[in-house]
């Protein structure tokens, strides 16, 4: 069991699996699905916007 | 109504907000390491945004510009309430089940639950850098302060990340002193 012990990580090499394993944490919250909330809220948002802006400027031609 | 040729959507940053989601989404775990608290985080920094937009430079790093809305929206509301919630829903739970893998690459069991101990100046900062490859000067703008001062937190962050994974693994800090040395370098590790 002490086979491995020999084995020690340079600061280089513990930098580079620290960074692959941020990575991999990170990616693993990482959904590409937006969740129906969101969705929600932007097109909500969106409407306001819309509306909005549809008072400001009168729709006009095409 | 006429949906077409109205407006022009390519024309408004507003559209692009949508494709930055799962990054903010994803940020907002790492930073609070539980789901609900991270979509409400998510939408509360999406209205900001949203009301906020007239202050976004066309052209330059949304996602750093809506990282940085969720980050400042994540600190006010954590010296607000000031509570400390270690994954109670169990987000990285599933990860847990240890077992010491010792060959030559890092467990992510073990990663992980070393990385939900640090503080949130140091998730945030490795997420930055380390996970999303922004440079220290845009974590630091990001972060709001010198770029020295992204450099030497991250430094930390790293230092206490191989600390706490060393601690882990148990045997290693007493057996090989050198793998200590070469995670806390000249100076050691100092207080964040």
């Amino acid at each position: 069991m002490a086979q491995e012990m020999t084995e020690e990580k340079s600061k280089p090499a513990l930098r580079r699996d620290i960074d692959e394993n941020l990575k991999r944490v990170y990616e693993s919250a990482l959904e590409p699905e937006i969740p129906d909330r969101f969705k929600a809220l932007l097109a909500q948002l969106k409407a306001q916007q819309d509306g909005a802006q549809q008072n400001a400027v009168k729709e006009d031609s095409q | 109504m006429n949906g077409d040729a109205a407006t022009n959507p390519a024309a408004d940053p507003r559209d692009e907000l949508a494709t930055h989601i799962p990054a903010l989404r994803a940020f907002a775990i790492s930073l609070t390491r539980n789901v609900p608290e991270a979509d409400d985080l998510v939408q509360e920094a999406i209205l900001k945004a949203w009301s906020n937009f007239d202050k976004f430079q066309v052209g330059t790093d949304m996602k750093a510009w809506l990282f940085t809305i969720l980050r400042n929206t994540f600190y006010s509301a954590r010296r607000k309430t000031r509570r400390e919630v270690a994954d109670p829903d169990g987000v990285h739970a599933g990860a847990l089940s240890v077992r010491p893998a010792h060959d030559g690459r890092l467990a992510l069991a073990d990663f992980t639950r070393a990385f939900d101990q640090l503080s949130d100046e140091h998730r945030e900062v490795l997420i930055l850098v380390g996970a999303n490859g922004y440079s220290y000067e845009q974590a630091a703008e990001m972060m709001g302060c010198a770029i020295g001062t992204a450099k030497s937190r991250a430094n930390r962050a790293r230092a206490r990340l191989a600390e706490l994974l060393e601690l882990d693994e148990g045997e290693d800090i007493l057996s090989s002193p050198a793998s200590f040395q070469a995670v806390a370098g000249p100076g050691g590790p100092q207080a964040a």
